[in-house]
């Protein structure tokens, strides 16, 4: 029993829920004439089959309700007075509420204020339902429009904007007397006569009783995604319109407010939802007032509020009070109202919260504050100077001042914190002030050592480097960025070199020296290792830096964590057209070898620091594994020879030892087949050079050894390797040479009954290849010629409907796919039998992605037989080729005979929705391939055989798919794809699978409902 | 004595011994001298550039000279690889003394030379080489002949018989079992985890303690798991036994070994890997036993010969409480630990005693034979080294670290078969030795020399040598080394009734004193105080008192003094007593406080106060009362 079930059995016409998942209603239903229906035309069918509404169920039911949270479907279905209802002391039957559900439409302007005029209810006390209003009593939004009692007089949508919600009167914003803000007549409100709430009647009735059940702390919210989804519910109506009518119309909400801030034992994530729900409605101007007025945002977020109360130690507290004050602080009373109550210093200590996501918020907050603050006025005085600026932008900048001065790191980065995202998110002219007014403290930082707070000293400067509002020259930002880079430690300064070389516009010496100290732990290495930092001259003037050299040596940890960071920001650089120039490609391929040799211990450094570097990386898989990444990245370069060789050394060393870890090695077979495919080549020739086809004749007995190995990652990785080296070069002469001279192929084959399903799957994938290419060759037999071949279409068939798994069964699908593309000998021999046999595998298979790619083998088969899909580029002119009719039956013949068109039809029932999509697909582009020619086609619509196909159909489409269709004729299956709704079909299938569920309604039942549970559950249990 | 090793690595120097007649062999040509001199011809043999001495092969003792083995009260053994010399010294040397060993180690012991004794009695060769060991022959024979040390204490294989006769002098032990050794000091095994039975061992004496580590594993094999916990506060730990290939990772080895079986026998050939039949075979067999489904080699017959094969597998399966902790898990299901037993049931795994016999009409091929011995010179591997060797389909796998595989290799050549070395040591490398030392903490290392530096090829690989604080004392051959502690003290017992007699008095808080008066009696390195023994009481007056009996507690004993006179108060108690005229000098010790009008000196030090006065013993007795008031007595 789910959420879903019970919203249905609410929202149905009375009769029993569905059982199990329902399937479209394609077709009509044929009470007793096959012929009812199906007589008419496509429209008239579509009409008939109401399918695009059906449709929708063939998923919905299966699957809860997006709203629906785990743990909430266990209700039963409860009448809608019961579930609106009050509970606990509230047991009265709420008046109307549920007639007025049940008549549809609910009364408009019965009882409620014809003078248009919204008056608050007086409280009576928490939890009791007070008198309810008529429904669609505050027909307040067109005065002028005729009332009417009858409820099917307005338009639905119309009403739903005017109706409102049940007036509870427990839950009062106001106490009787001055508090009580003053009637505010909704014609004065701004948004008048725009249709701009969105809450529907249902909505505005579920309201007070969910307010109620929010409010009060014996019945707790168990899952706070419901209150975020509220939340964003809200969010959506208030940005549609008025939140002051909003609140007018459903005083709850107000009252919930209100009674969040008596004294009680409310859980904290109710308290958070109130406070971030107080500043969604606040973010409105006029509703800011409104709520001012009623002293309420002084009292949720001032000292009277959680902010003194026990409640304030709840962390989810704390955020909801910063969101709440985000939302609200959208216009400049909320700059006001946050100086005189004193937000913004709590804000200030906030952010040095033990929580990150709250102190994280406090300096989002304090950003936000500072650019409202300053949004009036910089439009007015780009220029003005700091001192000119409001007060709340001066106390804020102030506290910034002060922190920088701290000697308090933490401190000094929750202020350079908020510097950065302000430069991050605000280019205005004012920034540059600002920048210039504090650079002069930033720069301060530096002077200390070390120097506090450094990454986000660095993520600041690359802040202001990349705003585009400061000039960077005139404000000395270049200066300051020289003098980081000198002050900082090589691994702080990695990052801020990495960020100077991505900049576009940058002095060329800042450039050079950010390169520098970029490279300076790689020309270390290649000094400790006594090797020449090469020509370039970039890599010899960052040999002397002994700081890098101290924390190379100065623990494993350090010497590795700046070798990979090194590695990683030069692997990003190297493809950036702003990359540095000259780019010193061989001291990289050097030091990129010399690190993989020291990893593994080949190395002979003749220095101490080479040693003791030796022994640091003895064996380390991080840097082995960057090092390979950045390696594969350099072979987009080039280098001289016998570089290459080294490269290719070292890489075998790696795939040849035993030593190499199952990632290590997948590296390095990337890294190898990268420096393979950019060995120079022949020119006019494609084929692998002869220093690449010599490194190819030992990598082979390498690839050989580790298709055997133990650990099916390597094998893996092998098999993976082949396939790309077999896609390259599977055609070339010296590759196809060498592989068959190997014992590589046979070696493949014998994976293919692998004991893991992903070898399996990559076996199949590469025995395709080799097949397609010629390349599996076993010895055949002269009395059977080519009956090796075959035999591995024998193979993949026993795979696809033997193998337990998926993926080697969908490796199959492809490797068919693509042999049919290809016209692969043993497909083309005999097709349609190759079809039939396949289809009727996949048809059956348990995996929606195999019989998806069955839909996609079905759709190359049909292009093949139809002739070529013009379709593939949409933007090709595709004139009208009018097959003629008896080559158009002709063609279909062979789709009949492999039961293509069962396949398809089955799949367009699918339980799985990307296959209907698949498959509706298809088969729209049969009917739009056959539509030219349908004329001269007769259709046989009304034969025995049409009717027995869509009866057919229509018991798929009930569940029933155990009746196969058996052979059809053309011209029936052209007739059942013109009767088919298809277009229906597909816009269905287009929809979200909860599209039905996902209302708010069906989140505010389904929150009551989960209070229900809960209360049955304590009974049960008791 | 710490283990007793048998280098095995001298008869690489010998032709291998066939099973049957070996043309190839039989028809080596001899070896001449230069000059054409052809007198050890008979001796020595001719084979693809290396000579190889054609006799019985020898094995390389333990060293002799240093020290005369009769003398060798204990022998400690660590594991069954390090007891293959027993036999020379129990029955050779005059040794009188026990062996120490667990049960598995001497079990299996027995198994790896009953296999030894069998490899080699099986294949009677009546000619025995000594000419070419003359020290002035072997100077003019080519290496390795020419570097071999100490040829003349080369011996041969010993019999069943010594075998068993060792054995019997074996003490079995049990792990954490302490045993007295003379009352001076304790040994404990404990588990080393490299094999079944092995341990390391802890010789204390109550206020020193030396382990001694020999063969350890950090690894989770099929042995209990050593024990570090116990060798911690040593003053002395002596290491040695570490991987022979440091640079092998054993996981990654087994990859290896497991993928070159694969492709081999995929390929058709037949995979031949010389064995011990103990140890790593087992790990092999479980590595297979998980891989042979997964490789497609389900049908591929697995054959394990040797005399011993049969013994060694159903040993394996009985030592539970030597295993690790999964595996005695398994005992309780009741499961065998080892699943070769399963390969053994679903005949995946046939073992034989020896190639003749049931495996000639059982044996299929491409097969996978686990055979010995690992030096390739007796045993069934020899067979069929001869057998495969033609074929490059075939392969050999070299798992056992102790010898080297191309030397191994030698008599063979030129050998078409492929070779793969692929050695599985699963003792401590340098980075587990790091690891452990950081762990255990002990005063000083003491280990062989060669750990202490990088291996001379790899001279830069600094992480290949033992790096401690303060650093390994090393050791070489026929070194003298002083351990680097005193024994210093002794615990003594005090008997009970003496202990009562006992009358502490606390000088300082929780300090307490007494004197004691007794008679320290030393047997077998246990010391025992027990009270005087009673004066005898004269019986009469008539006899006369022998000297003898002057008992020395009859005398008045003087009471023990502690504590520190204050100079100032001293003064001051004299001054009251009617000294003047007092002057106090500060020395280097103490003080001196002078009594000019007495012409007295009384120099007061931290361990002694002297009156000096001139003769006026009633003047020092009243200072000396009054500088024994500053004094506690007991």
């Amino acid at each position: 029993m789910s959420g879903s079930t019970t919203r249905r059995h609410r929202e149905g016409d009375g009769s029993d829920p569905p059982v199990g998942p329902r399937l479209p209603q394609l077709l009509p239903a044929r009470a007793g004439s096959s012929r009812v229906g199906l007589r008419g035309s496509q429209s008239g069918l579509r009409g008939l089959s109401g399918f695009p509404a059906a449709a929708v169920r063939l998923r919905a039911p299966a699957r809860p309700g997006r709203w629906c949270g785990p743990g909430r479907g266990l209700r039963r279905p409860r009448p809608a007075e019961q579930v609106s209802g009050e509970r606990g002391e509230g047991s009265r039957p709420r008046r109307g509420l549920g007639a007025g559900r049940r008549g549809g439409r609910a009364p408009r302007a019965a009882g409620g204020r014809p003078d248009g005029h919204l008056r608050l209810v007086p409280s009576v006390g928490l939890g009791r339902p007070g008198r309810r209003l008529p429904q669609g009593g505050l027909p307040r939004r067109d005065p002028a429009s005729p009332q009417s009692d009858s409820p099917t007089d307005a338009p639905p949508a119309t009403e739903s904007l005017r109706t409102p919600a049940s007036r509870p009167r427990g839950l009062s914003a106001w106490p009787p007397g001055s508090r009580s803000p003053p009637r505010q007549d909704w014609q004065d409100h701004p948004g008048r006569g725009i249709p701009s709430i969105t809450m529907d009647p249902e909505c505005s009735q579920l309201l007070p009783a969910l307010c109620a059940v929010l409010a009060d702390p014996r019945q707790p919210v168990a899952d706070d995604t419901c209150l975020e989804k509220l939340l964003d519910w809200f969010k959506t109506i208030t940005k549609a319109g008025s939140s002051l009518l909003l609140l007018q119309e459903n005083p709850c909400l107000v009252e919930l407010l209100c009674h969040v801030l008596k004294p009680q034992d409310l859980s904290s994530r109710v308290l958070s939802f109130s406070l971030r729900l107080a500043g969604v409605f606040a973010a409105q101007e006029d509703c800011f007032q409104y709520l001012q007025q009623g002293e309420l945002l002084p009292r949720l977020f001032g000292e009277p509020g959680p902010l003194g109360g026990a409640a304030w130690t709840a962390p989810s507290v704390r955020s909801g009070w910063i969101q709440g004050l985000r939302s609200l602080a959208q216009h400049p009373s909320a700059l006001h109202f946050l100086a005189d109550c004193g937000a913004v210093d709590t804000i200030f200590s906030l952010q040095g919260d033990s929580s990150l996501f709250v102190a994280s918020a406090a300096g989002q907050l304090l950003v936000h504050i500072l650019g409202l603050s300053m949004q009036g006025l910089a439009e007015g005085h780009p220029s003005l100077q700091a001192g000119d600026w409001p007060v709340c932008a001066q106390k804020i900048v102030g506290h910034i001042e002060e922190s920088l001065h701290s000697t308090a790191v933490p401190q000094i980065t929750q202020a350079l914190n908020v510097l950065t995202t302000t430069f991050g998110h605000c280019h205005d002219p004012w920034t540059q002030v600002l920048w210039v007014r504090l650079s002069p403290l930033v720069g301060s930082l530096l002077e200390k050592d070390p120097v506090p707070a450094a990454h986000s000293l660095v993520d600041l400067l690359l802040s202001v480097a990349r705003s585009p509002g400061l000039s960077s020259s005139s404000c000395g930002l270049w200066e300051t960025l020289a003098q980081t880079l000198n002050h900082l430690s090589p691994t702080q300064a990695g990052p801020l070199a990495l960020g100077i070389l991505k900049l576009q516009d940058c002095p060329q010496v800042l450039r050079a020296q950010a390169f520098v100290i970029l490279l300076q732990p790689l020309a270390c290495v290649l000094k400790a290792t006594g090797q020449d930092p090469g020509p370039s001259g970039v890599l010899d003037s960052a040999t002397g830096d002994s700081l890098t050299v101290d924390v190379l040596l100065s623990s494993k940890a350090a010497c590795v964590g700046l070798l990979c960071r090194t590695l990683a920001h030069l692997e990003l650089l190297q493809p950036l057209p702003q990359r540095p120039c000259p780019w010193p490609q061989e001291p990289l391929l050097g030091a990129a070898v010399t690190l993989l040799q020291l990893c593994r211990g080949s190395a002979s450094p003749a220095s101490d620091v080479g040693r003791h570097l030796c022994a640091l990386l003895l064996g380390c898989v991080r840097v082995q594994r960057a090092a390979l990444d950045f390696l594969g990245t350099l072979s987009q370069g080039t280098g001289p020879q016998e570089l290459v060789t080294e490269v290719f050394a070292v890489l075998l060393e790696y795939l040849r030892s035993p030593d190499s870890s199952p990632t290590v090695l997948k590296k390095a077979f990337q890294a190898t087949f990268r420096w393979l495919l950019s060995s120079p080549k022949t020119p006019g020739c494609c084929d692998l050079e002869p220093h690449a086809l010599l490194v190819l004749r030992e990598l082979l007995p390498v690839l050989q050894k580790r298709l055997c190995s133990p650990c099916w990652e390597v094998r893996d990785s092998g098999l993976e390797f082949l396939t790309q080296m077999t896609r390259h070069w599977g055609g070339q002469a010296g590759f196809r040479h060498a592989l068959l001279a190997s014992e590589v192929p046979k070696l493949t084959e014998q994976l293919l009954r692998d004991p893991e399903s992903y070898v399996r799957a990559s076996a199949v994938t590469v025995m395709g290849q080799l097949s397609s290419q010629g390349l599996h060759v076993t010895p055949v037999s002269p009395e059977h010629p080519g009956g090796q071949q075959k035999s591995l279409l024998v193979e993949l068939l026993h795979i696809l409907s033997t193998d337990s798994e998926g993926f080697p069964r969908r490796a199959v699908m492809q490797v068919f796919t693509q042999w049919l593309r290809d016209h692969h000998a043993d497909v083309a021999g005999d097709t349609e039998q190759f079809m039939a046999r396949v289809l009727q595998v996949a048809s059956q298979d348990l995996d929606w992605e195999v019989r998806a790619q069955g839909l996609e083998l079905a759709l190359v088969f049909l292009e093949q037989t139809l002739g070529q899909f013009h379709s593939h580029c949409p933007y090709a002119v595709t004139p009208p080729v009018a097959a003629p009719a008896g080559s158009l039956a002709q063609a279909l013949q062979p789709l009949c005979r492999v039961r293509l068109f069962e396949f398809a039809f089955r799949a367009l029932f699918d339980c799985d929705r990307p296959v209907a999509q698949k498959s509706c697909d298809l088969l729209l582009f049969l009917r739009a391939k056959t539509a030219s020619s349908s004329g001269s086609l007769e259709e046989s619509r009304s034969g025995p055989d049409v009717a027995s196909v869509e009866a057919a159909l229509q018991r798929w489409q009930a569940g029933d798919q155990g009746q196969p269709l058996g052979d059809l004729e053309p011209e029936v299956v052209l007739a059942v794809l013109r009767s088919v709704d298809l277009e229906g079909l597909r816009g269905a299938l287009a929809e979200g699978s909860d599209h039905m569920e996902k209302s708010p309604q069906s989140l505010l039942q389904d929150m009551l409902a989960t209070v229900g549970v809960l209360g049955e559950n304590e009974a049960d249990c008791y | 004595m710490l283990d007793c090793g048998l280098d095995m690595t001298s008869t690489l120097n010998f032709l291998p011994l066939p099973l049957v007649q070996s043309p190839r062999l039989s028809n080596l040509p001899g070896w001449s001298l230069k000059d054409g001199n052809a007198f050890l011809d008979k001796e020595l043999k001719e084979c693809s550039g290396h000579v190889f001495v054609d006799s019985v092969p020898e094995f390389c003792l333990p060293e002799t000279e240093l020290i005369d083995l009769s003398t060798v009260d204990v022998i400690l053994i660590s594991n069954y690889h390090c007891m293959m010399a027993l036999p020379y010294i129990t029955e050779h040397t005059g040794f009188t003394g026990t062996v120490y060993a667990t049960e598995p180690t001497v079990q299996i012991g027995r198994l790896l030379m009953e296999e030894l004794v069998n490899f080699i009695e099986r294949v009677p060769k009546a000619q025995s080489a000594s000419l070419w060991k003359n020290k002035d022959i072997q100077r003019l024979l080519p290496s390795p002949l020419k570097d071999a040390v100490e040829v003349s204490t080369w011996r041969r294989c010993y019999t069943m018989q010594e075998v068993n006769s060792a054995l019997s002098k074996i003490q079995l032990v049990g792990y954490s079992q302490k045993i007295e050794l003379f009352g001076a000091v304790q040994v404990t095994p404990l588990s080393s985890g490299y094999a079944l039975g092995s341990s390391n061992w802890i010789i204390q004496s109550h206020y020193e303690k030396v382990s001694y580590v020999s063969g350890s594993s950090l690894l989770t094999t099929h042995p209990q798991p050593m024990d570090q916990a116990s060798l911690k506060n040593s003053d002395v730990l002596i290491l040695t036994g570490l991987t022979q290939i440091p640079t092998a990772n054993p996981d990654g080895m087994v990859g290896e070994f497991c993928s070159n079986l694969a492709l081999t026998v995929r390929n058709g050939g037949n995979v031949l890997v010389p064995c011990y039949p103990s140890g790593v075979i087992y790990d092999l067999l479980e590595c297979l036993y998980q891989y042979i489904d997964s490789a497609g080699l389900s049908n591929i017959p697995f054959y394990f010969i040797s005399p011993v094969a049969n013994s060694s597998l159903e040993f394996s399966q009985i030592f539970a409480e030597w295993l690790c902790h999964n595996k005695q898990t398994k005992v309780y299901l009741p499961e065998p630990p080892f699943p070769h037993a399963e390969l053994i049931q679903t005949n995946k795994l046939k073992h034989y005693p020896s190639l003749h016999g049931d495996f000639s009409s059982d044996f299929r091929q491409p097969c996978v034979v686990f055979t010995g011995h690992p030096s390739l010179r007796f045993g069934d591997v020899v067979h069929f080294m001869e057998l495969w060797g033609k074929s490059s389909l075939n392969t050999v796998i070299f798992t056992e670290p102790d010898f080297s595989y191309l030397e191994a290799l030698a008599p063979y050549q030129p050998l078409a078969m492929k070779c793969i070395y692929c050695p599985i040591d699963t003792r401590l490398n340098f980075i587990q030795v790091s690891k452990l030392l950081k762990e255990v903490q002990p005063l000083h290392v003491v280990c062989p020399e060669q750990y202490t530096q990088p291996p001379p090829a790899q001279s830069h690989r600094m992480d290949l040598m033992i790096d401690c604080q303060p650093p390994a004392m090393s050791y070489r051959r026929a070194e003298v080394l002083a351990l680097p502690f005193k024994r210093r003290y002794e615990k003594i017992e005090i008997m009970p009734e003496l202990a009562d007699a006992l009358v502490p008095m606390e000088i300082k808080p929780g300090i307490s004193l007494a004197t004691v008066s007794a008679v320290l009696h030393t047997k077998d390195n246990k010391h025992v105080l027990q009270p005087p023994p009673r004066p005898t009481q004269p019986t009469g007056g008539k006899k006369r008192k022998r000297a003898s009996d002057d008992i020395p507690d009859c005398k008045v004993l003087k009471p023990l003094l502690s504590g520190s006179i204050p100079v100032e108060q001293f003064v001051q108690t004299l001054e009251k007593h009617g000294f003047s005229d007092i002057k106090v000098e500060d020395t280097a010790k103490g003080h001196i406080v002078l009594l000019q009008e007495a012409e007295t000196l009384i120099q007061i030090e931290e361990d002694s106060t002297h009156i000096i006065c001139d003769n006026d013993e009633v003047l020092r007795v009243r200072l000396r009362d009054l500088v024994l008031k500053f004094l506690q007595k007991f």
